[in-house]
C-alpha cells in the first residue's frame, strides 16, 4: 500500500464514517468531511514531493487482482498526466466544502457524504490503469453528482440532474463495449499491457475496427467534455447545480473527458485519432467561438460561466488534436488552469448568490463599492479566465495556440478569435455586475468576503498566481508524459502503417 | 433405457431438497386445519424452517453429484445453483410476506404451503434431466404460482391477475408440451442427453425442419415462462395485480427456474443445432429489451413498472441465451442471481410503502421518501442502481457479464442495442430516485410505519448481496462458470 493508495482511501473511508454520524450532529458532519478532505490533500502533496520527474511512466504502482476471472486488476499509478489532474480534485474538494459551509442547510449528512464520494471517483479515474477499474470510477463519480444537483441544486434541478445523468451514461456504455471487445482481443484489462501488445504489433486492429473503437471511446469522452454539439446538457447542469457542484463539475469532471481523449483515445488508436482529427478541431474551434458567443448574451451569470467552460475546453481539445509537444502541454496546463480559474469564478457567483439570493446579472451593479475585497477577487479571477499574461491561463492557451500553429495556421487564426471574445464577455460581466450605480437591494444584501470565504477563495488566487509566473513547477512532470503519449502514437502508427512482416522484424533484430 | 424400479439410497439424497419442500407444504395444509385462528404466525416461521432446511439438503446433496432415478434428475452444479437461488427467493419472499400477510389479514399456511410446492416444483426443474421431468415440475410450479397471484381473493385486480396469467400460462405449457411431443416423435427420446446424441449428427439425425418446428414450440412455451417478447403481454397485468409478495417471487423463482430448463434444454438437447434457433432468441432478447424498457418509460405505478422492467431484464438474459456459449451460460446463472436479489428488494420497499390494500403504488407515493424513511430509501437506492446497472452492485457485475459473453460470440450489435437500452432504462428507474430524493413528501403521504422485521430482514440481506456480488463477484462467478458445461 503506497501513498496514492492512501489518497484513493480517505475520501471513501471518510464517506463511510460520515454515514454513521447522527444527522443532528451537523456542525460535526461539517468539520469531519473538512478535515477527511484536508488530510486527503495533504497526502496528494506528499504524491507532488515523491513524484520524479525525470521518470515519464507509471510511478505509485499498485496492482493488485480484484477479480480472478475475467482479468480485473485493481491497478492504480500515476504519471505526469494524472499527477497534478487528482493533485486538483483533492485541492478543490475542501474548497467546496468551505464554501457550503452555511449555503447547505437541509440533509447537510448527506451532501458532504456526496462531497467525498466523489472526490472518491474523480481520484479514482485519474489513478485507475485498468479499463474496467476505470470505468467502475468514471461511473461511481456520476452518482454522487446526480444527487448533488438534484437535491440540493436551484429551480430545474430535477431536469438537469436527470438530463446530466441519462447523457453520460449513454455515452459511457458505449465506452464499455468497446471495452469488452478489446478485453476479448486482448485477454487483459491492463492498459499498459494493452498499449504494449499494440506497439510489439501483437495486437492490431483493421482500420475501421479501429475507427469504430476510437469513436465509443470519443464520444464517452465528447460528452463529458462536451465538444460541440454534445455540449447541451453542460448549461442546465452547471446552471442548477449548488455552488459546490458546479465547481466539482466545472473544474474536475469535465476533465475526465479531456483526460479520457489524452489518455486513451490517443495512444489505443493513433491512426483513427489522426484521421479524425481535422473533424474534431473543427468541433472544437466551433466551441470555442460559439460558447464564447453565446456567453456574451447570457443574463445568468452561471450560466455564462458554464458557456465560458465550453470555450475553454476547446482550447483543451484544440491541443491534444493537434498532435504536437507544445499543444498536448497546453492542453494538459489549459485543464488545471481552468479548473483553477473557472472554480474559482464559480465559488466566487456563489458568495454572490449567497448575499443577494440571484443569479441575474440584471439585479446587480455597483457591487465594487459594498464589497471591495469581493470585487478585486473577482477582478484577478476574471483576469485569469481571459487569459491575462502572468495569470494561469495565459500559459496554457498561447501554448495551445503556438502548437496548433504548427500544424494548422488557420485553426490558430480561428481560435484565437475565442480568446478575444473571452475578453469581450468577462469584462462586461465585471462592468455590469461591479461598476455602475449601486442599488439599494445591493447595498444592504452584499457585504464583503468573510474569513471562511478568504480562506476559500485565497488559495484559489494563489495557485493563478503561481501557475502564471513560474509553470515550471509543473510542466517538466506534463511535459515528460505528453512527450511519451506523442511517441506512443506515433509508434503505433508506423506499425500499423507499414505492418513489417514478423519475418522482417526479426532479420531486422539480428543484424 | 436403464429400467431400475428400486432407485438406491443416494438417489433420495439428491431428491432430499424436493422431498422435505413436499413434505413440509403437506404438513403445513394439514396443520391449517388442526390449529385454525389461534396460531396464526406460526406458519411463517415453519415455512422458514422448511425452506431453511431444503436449502441445507441442497447443499447436503450437491456432495453426491450425479442422476437419479433413471437419470431424469440430474445433481450437477448448475442444479445446485439453481435450486439454492429458488429456495434463496422463497426464504426472502417468506421473510417480505410476513408483515403484508398480516396487513391484509390474510394468514394462512395454504399461502405458505403454496409457496413451498411452487418452490419444490422450482427444485425438480432445474435438476430434471429429461422432458417430462421438467414438465411435471413446470406444472407444479406454475399451479401454485397461478393460486398465489389470486391469493388475495377479494381483490379485482388479483383476480384478474390469477385468471390471466393461468389461462394463458396453460396455453403456453401447451405449446411446451407440444414441443415435447414432436421432439419425442423425432428422435425417439426425452432424455436430453439422448437428444443430443441424435441431433449430433448420424442416420437417425431428423429432417432439421421437423425439429426446428419442435423447438419452436418449446420455444413460444419457454419464452411465455420467462416473459421474453413477444410472450410477455400477460406479465404487466400479473406482476400488478398479484400481492406485492408474490409479484417479487413471481419475477424472480419461477423466472429463474423457468431459464434453467431454457438454458439447459437449448444449450443440451438442442446445442447441435444452436445455429437454427439462436436468431430466434436474437430477436426475442432484442425485442424484450426495446418493449419491456421502453413500455417501462411511462408507467406511473411502480409495480407495473418493475413489470416491464421485468420483461426487460428478461431480455438481458436472453442476450446470454442467445450467446449459446459457455460463458453465456455462466452470465446468465449470474445475472438471475444478481436479479432476485435486487428485484425482491424492490419490491420489498414497495410492499412496505404500499399500506393496507396497496393504496399507494404510485411513483409520487415515494416523493420525499429520503427524508421520511432514509434507511428505506438508501436501500432502495441501492437496489435502483443496481437495476440501471451502476458499476460495484450485482446488477452492474452481471450485465458486465452477458455483453462480454454477447462479444466473444460476435453478437456485436446487439451487445450495443442492449447496452443502449440499459441507458434508456435508467430514466425509469431514475424518476423513482428523483421523488425519493429529490421531490417533498406529498401532504396525502400516509405515516410511515417503521420497518417490521422480517422486512428489514428481506431488504438488508439482498440488498448486502447486491452490493456483495458487485464487489466481489469471483465467489458466485467462479461456481457459475464451473457448472455451465452442461453436457456430460
Amino acid at each position: 500500500m503506497n501513498l496514492l493508495d492512501i489518497v484513493l482511501a480517505i475520501p471513501l473511508l471518510g464517506f463511510f464514517v460520515l454515514l454513521l454520524v447522527p444527522r443532528a450532529a451537523e456542525d460535526a458532519i461539517r468539520k469531519m468531511a473538512l478535515g477527511f478532505s484536508l488530510v486527503a490533500f495533504a497526502a496528494s502533496l506528499g504524491l507532488a514531493f515523491q513524484y520524479e520527474t525525470i521518470r515519464p511512466g507509471e510511478q505509485f504502482v499498485t496492482d493488485i487482482v480484484w477479480i480472478a476471472s475475467p482479468n480485473i486488476h485493481y491497478h492504480v499509478s500515476l504519471d505526469g498526466l494524472s499527477l497534478w489532474l487528482l493533485i486538483l480534485a483533492t485541492f478543490l474538494t475542501p474548497v467546496c466544502i468551505l464554501i457550503s459551509w452555511k449555503s447547505i442547510q437541509t440533509r447537510s449528512k448527506e451532501f458532504f457524504a456526496f462531497m467525498l464520494l466523489l472526490e472518491f471517483g474523480l481520484t479514482g479515474v485519474f489513478a485507475a490503469q485498468d479499463l474496467f477499474l476505470f470505468y467502475v470510477f468514471w461511473e461511481v463519480s456520476l452518482v454522487p453528482m446526480y444527487f448533488l444537483i438534484g437535491i440540493w441544486g436551484h429551480d430545474r434541478r430535477i431536469y438537469a440532474a436527470l438530463k446530466f445523468f441519462l447523457y453520460t451514461f449513454a455515452a459511457s456504455v458505449l465506452m464499455l463495449t468497446a471495452i469488452i471487445y478489446l478485453y476479448n482481443h486482448t485477454g487483459t484489462f491492463n492498459y499498459p499491457e494493452i498499449l504494449a501488445q499494440l506497439s510489439s504489433g501483437k495486437l492490431a486492429f483493421s482500420p475501421s475496427q479501429q475507427m469504430l473503437l476510437f469513436l465509443a471511446f470519443f464520444l464517452a469522452f465528447a460528452v463529458k467534455v462536451p465538444i460541440f454539439p454534445l455540449h447541451t446538457w453542460l448549461p442546465d447542469a452547471h446552471g442548477e447545480a449548488p455552488t459546490a457542484g458546479s465547481v466539482m463539475l466545472a473544474s474536475v469532471m469535465l476533465k475526465m473527458g479531456t483526460y479520457g481523449l489524452a489518455r486513451f483515445c490517443l495512444p489505443m488508436f493513433p491512426s483513427a485519432a489522426r484521421a479524425c482529427a481535422p473533424w474534431i478541431v473543427v468541433l472544437a474551434i466551433i466551441g470555442i467561438i460559439y460558447g464564447a458567443l453565446v456567453a456574451m448574451v447570457q443574463p445568468n451569470m452561471k450560466k455564462l460561466v458554464a458557456y465560458s467552460s465550453v470555450s475553454h475546453l476547446g482550447f483543451v481539445v484544440l491541443g491534444i488534436f493537434s498532435f504536437t509537444q507544445n499543444g498536448m502541454d497546453g492542453a494538459v496546463y489549459q485543464m488545471l488552469g481552468h479548473g483553477i480559474s473557472t472554480g474559482a469564478l464559480f465559488v466566487l457567483v456563489g458568495v454572490l448568490y449567497e448575499r443577494r439570493h440571484s443569479l441575474e446579472i440584471a439585479d446587480y451593479g455597483g457591487v465594487a463599492a459594498a464589497a471591495p475585497w469581493l470585487s478585486t477577487a473577482f477582478m484577478i479571477t476574471m483576469l485569469a479566465s481571459i487569459g491575462l499574461p502572468t495569470l494561469s491561463n495565459f500559459v496554457g492557451e498561447f501554448l495551445v495556440l503556438q502548437g496548433s500553429a504548427r500544424t494548422n495556421f488557420y485553426w490558430t487564426a480561428f481560435a484565437s478569435i475565442g480568446v478575444i471574445l473571452s475578453a469581450c464577455y468577462m469584462l462586461w460581466l465585471y462592468q455590469r455586475v461591479f461598476y455602475g450605480e449601486t442599488p439599494a437591494e445591493v447595498r444592504h444584501h452584499i457585504f464583503d468576503l468573510q474569513p471562511r470565504e478568504w480562506a476559500a477563495i485565497a488559495p484559489l488566487i494563489l495557485m493563478m498566481v503561481w501557475m502564471g509566473m513560474y509553470s515550471q513547477s509543473f510542466l517538466p512532470a506534463v511535459r515528460r508524459t505528453t512527450a511519451r503519449i506523442l511517441e506512443q502514437t506515433q509508434v503505433n502508427v508506423q506499425i500499423r502503417v507499414q505492418a513489417p512482416p514478423a519475418a522482417t522484424q526479426v532479420v531486422a533484430h539480428a543484424r | 433405457m436403464p429400467v431400475n424400479f428400486s432407485p438406491a439410497g443416494v438417489e433420495y439424497i439428491r431428491f432430499l431438497p424436493e422431498i422435505v419442500l413436499i413434505v413440509a407444504g403437506t404438513l403445513l395444509m394439514v396443520l391449517d386445519v388442526i390449529l385454525r385462528k389461534q396460531a396464526r404466525g406460526i406458519y411463517g416461521h415453519l415455512s422458514i424452517l422448511a425452506l431453511a432446511a431444503a436449502m441445507a439438503a441442497a447443499v447436503f446433496a450437491s456432495g453426491w453429484p450425479g442422476d437419479a432415478f433413471s437419470g431424469m434428475l440430474i445433481v450437477d452444479g448448475f442444479a445446485t445453483f439453481f435450486r439454492v437461488v429458488v429456495i434463496g427467493v422463497g426464504i426472502l419472499t417468506v421473510l417480505s410476506s410476513y408483515h403484508f400477510l398480516e396487513r391484509e389479514g390474510a394468514e394462512t399456511g395454504e399461502f405458505h404451503a403454496l409457496l413451498l410446492f411452487s418452490v419444490a416444483g422450482q427444485c425438480i426443474m432445474v435438476s430434471a434431466n429429461e422432458l417430462i421431468m421438467i414438465f411435471i415440475g413446470l406444472e407444479i410450479s406454475s399451479i401454485s404460482s397461478y393460486v398465489l397471484a389470486g391469493y388475495l381473493r377479494d381483490d379485482k385486480r388479483a383476480n384478474e391477475a390469477a385468471l390471466k396469467y393461468f389461462l394463458l400460462g396453460s396455453f403456453a405449457t401447451a405449446f411446451f408440451l407440444y414441443g415435447v411431443a414432436v421432439v419425442y416423435g423425432m428422435t425417439g427420446s426425452t432424455y436430453l442427453t439422448a437428444i443430443h446424441t441424435v441431433l449430433s449428427g448420424g442416420p437417425t439425425a431428423p429432417a432439421p425442419i421437423f425439429i426446428d418446428v419442435a423447438v419452436a414450440l418449446m420455444f413460444v412455451g419457454l419464452g411465455f415462462k420467462v416473459s421474453g417478447a413477444p410472450f410477455q403481454i400477460w406479465a404487466p397485468d400479473v406482476y400488478q395485480g398479484a400481492p406485492t409478495p408474490v409479484s417479487a417471487f413471481l419475477t424472480t423463482g419461477p423466472k429463474a427456474a423457468a431459464f434453467a430448463i431454457f438454458l439447459r434444454i437449448f444449450m443440451t438437447a438442442f446445442a447441435p443445432i444452436a445455429r437454427d434457433w439462436y436468431p430466434l432468441v436474437w430477436a426475442s432478447a432484442l425485442l424484450s429489451m426495446t418493449i419491456g424498457n421502453f413500455a417501462a418509460l411511462t408507467q406511473s405505478n411502480v409495480k407495473r413498472l418493475l413489470g416491464y422492467s421485468s420483461i426487460a431484464h428478461a431480455g438481458y438474459v436472453l442476450v446470454a441465451l442467445a450467446a449459446h456459449s459457455q460463458i453465456g451460460t455462466s452470465a446468465a446463472m449470474f445475472y438471475l442471481a444478481a436479479y432476485a436479489f435486487m428485484n425482491i428488494g424492490a419490491f420489498a420497499v414497495v410492499s412496505h410503502l404500499s399500506g393496507k390494500g396497496e393504496r399507494f403504488l404510485s411513483v409520487d407515493d415515494f416523493a420525499g421518501l429520503a427524508v421520511r424513511q432514509p434507511g428505506t430509501a438508501a436501500l432502495l437506492s441501492i437496489f435502483l442502481m443496481s437495476l440501471i446497472g451502476v458499476p460495484l452492485t450485482g446488477g452492474f457485475f452481471g450485465k458486465f457479464y452477458i455483453f462480454k459473453a454477447a462479444l466473444s460470440s460476435h453478437l456485436v450489435w446487439l451487445t450495443v442495442l442492449g447496452l443502449l437500452n440499459s441507458a434508456v432504462a435508467a430514466y425509469y428507474y431514475l424518476r423513482i430516485l428523483v421523488a425519493m430524493y429529490m421531490r417533498e413528501p406529498g401532504e396525502a403521504a400516509a405515516e410511515l410505519e417503521p420497518l417490521p422485521i422480517g422486512l428489514r430482514a428481506a431488504l438488508v440481506i439482498p440488498a448486502l448481496g447486491t452490493l456483495f456480488l458487485g464487489i466481489f463477484p469471483s465467489w458466485v462467478l467462479d461456481f457459475a462458470v464451473k457448472s455451465a458445461a452442461l453436457v456430460r
